[in-house]
């Protein structure tokens, strides 16, 4: 069971209130009509997927039902941090930051 | 390979069971290979096998980074089926299905297939549509399949609660009686101890660390143990792990990868001889040989790459198990586990080229592969052997995710999760 933080409640609460919404940060083209097939499958389908540090939205559906991003680790599941919808994470992969 | 026969197991007794020759060798592996197989469970042996039996191409390498079948392989619930609903897919799984009916004479191996049918139930008036849509298609593609009512649902399954009173009420159910239940190792060692004897080396405790790409194209991969082992072609067979070794290729998959747990009982008499599949209320449950009740529901929501998952998901799944069979609301659970299984976003899976030349993907199969194993093995080993996509496995090319030709079997052809 995972204890989650609600960064809107500011509190602490058990996974069962929670649901996840998949990768974070997946900004929706701004021109859709003028992407390829290929640019249009990614943004709907391809998704990291990493093991290791990932960066996930949740909705706080049975309490707020806001949304907030999550950095999770995939392997241990340890929550690294939580933060607000539009922020960035400040713990990365080292991969991603080398990028 | 030492052939097993009732006769030989009465030899063996005269020498308490003590000479009996090992299963599969543990070679050292050559320079190079025609094809390296990433992932030593079920699908990827399946596949080194038909290679080699099938299709000529006996010079393979099977590359697992833990032991023979200690993936999904061994974590499922066992449960085989090919009522799917849309012609691709249930090509496929017949294809796989037509496979299991001879399998255990084929491999010399008895994987206890036992065809004692899967009822797939319906509690609400759209599930009976969809569920008389669905029987309909599958006859259509020569798949048995006949929709019951409540009545001869209960007749089959005397214990379960097919009563008017229950919150989610019984209504019918889809019934496939060639459907069943195998014995989920034996399948994985069947095909290991085929292939090993038909040549194909079988690489154990031996991890992908990278692969070996020159101007865009795959030769060879690099190991913990061996260093570099160079192949002319190389399929990734690696369910949760494949957009890890898609990474090393330079591409993304369109899979995420989540637990799905499982979980058995203590063994109790007989109760139970069909498999009982509700979407509705969300779990499935069957009878093994051993008596213990084998129970599975659907994934943890979030991804996760750690071989178990959260207690809520658990709960969830022996709620409606209880809801079917109060009968068996104080038997208590012995084992629980977790797998990871690469969900696809239409639940279909990924038989497929990839932008890499010479490496093809085998994944995707989320939570219903083990079923497949025999199709997918074979149509991926006809694949790899002549380096285009097999008919039968075509429709599932990872591109469709880009030109929308989607296989939209979620929530359509009974899929359970």
């Amino acid at each position: 069971m995972l204890h989650i933080y609600c960064p809107h409640c500011c509190e602490y609460r058990e996974e069962e209130e929670f649901h996840v919404k998949g990768q974070a940060h997946i900004a929706r083209p701004l021109d859709p009509e003028a992407c390829s097939d290929k640019e249009w499958g990614e943004y709907l389908y391809f998704r990291k997927n990493p093991r290791g540090l990932h960066h996930e939205l949740w909705v706080h559906a049975a309490g707020c039902r806001k949304f907030f991003n999550v950095t999770r680790d995939t392997v241990s599941y340890e929550i690294k941090e939580v933060y607000l919808i539009g922020e960035q994470p400040s713990v990365v992969a080292q991969s991603d930051s080398a990028k | 390979m030492q052939h097993y026969s009732g006769f030989g197991l009465i030899k063996h007794s005269l020498s308490h069971h003590e000479n009996w020759q090992r299963a599969w060798r543990n070679p050292t592996p050559k320079k190079k290979y025609d094809v390296i197989v990433i992932g030593g469970g079920g699908h990827g042996l399946a596949t080194a096998y038909y290679l080699a039996k099938e299709f000529g191409v006996t010079n393979v390498a099977v590359i697992e980074k833990g032991y023979l079948g200690g993936g999904n392989t061994a974590r499922n619930t066992t449960i085989v089926r090919s009522n799917y609903l849309w012609d691709e897919a249930a090509h496929l799984y017949e294809h796989a299905m037509k496979l299991w009916e001879g399998l255990s004479q084929d491999l010399n191996y008895n994987v206890m297939f036992s065809q004692r049918g899967v009822l797939n139930l319906g509690h609400t008036l759209q599930d009976m549509r969809d569920i008389q849509r669905r029987v309909n298609a599958n006859r259509l593609n020569g798949i048995d399949g006949e929709v019951l009512d409540a009545k001869q649902v209960q007749e089959l399954v005397p214990h379960m609660d097919c009563s008017a009173n229950t919150r989610y009420p019984v209504l019918g159910a889809s019934w496939q009686p060639r459907a069943g239940v195998a014995r989920h190792d034996a399948v994985a060692w069947g095909y290991a101890r085929g292939a090993d004897a038909l040549g194909v080396d079988l690489l154990q405790q031996t991890e992908v660390t990278d692969l070996i790409i020159e101007d865009g194209t795959i030769v060879g991969v690099k190991t913990n143990r061996y260093g570099d082992i160079m192949a002319d072609r190389v399929g990734a067979v690696v369910a949760g792990n494949s957009s890890v070794v898609a990474k090393m290729g330079g591409f993304e998959l369109p899979l995420e990868s989540h637990p799905l747990q499982a979980l058995v009982s203590e063994p109790i008499k007989p109760v139970l001889d069909t498999v009982v599949m509700s979407n509705h209320v969300h779990g499935y449950v069957s009878q093994s040989d051993k008596g213990d009740l084998v129970i599975g529901a659907g994934i943890d929501g979030y991804n996760g790459y750690g071989q178990r998952g959260s207690f809520p998901t658990i709960e969830h799944t022996l709620q409606a198990i209880v809801e079917l069979f109060p009968i068996f609301s104080r038997v208590r659970m012995n084992r629980q586990w977790g797998g990871i299984v690469d969900t696809c976003p239409d639940a279909c899976p990924i038989l497929s080229e990839t932008p890499v030349k010479n490496l093809y993907f085998n994944c995707g199969w989320g939570t219903g592969g083990f079923k497949a194993t025999p199709g997918s093995g074979h149509v991926f080993a006809a694949s790899l052997a002549k380096g285009e996509m097999h008919p039968l496995a075509k429709p599932f090319s990872m591109f469709r995710f880009h030109n929308g030709a989607l296989v939209d079997e979620h929530g359509a052809a009974g899929v359970a999760h």
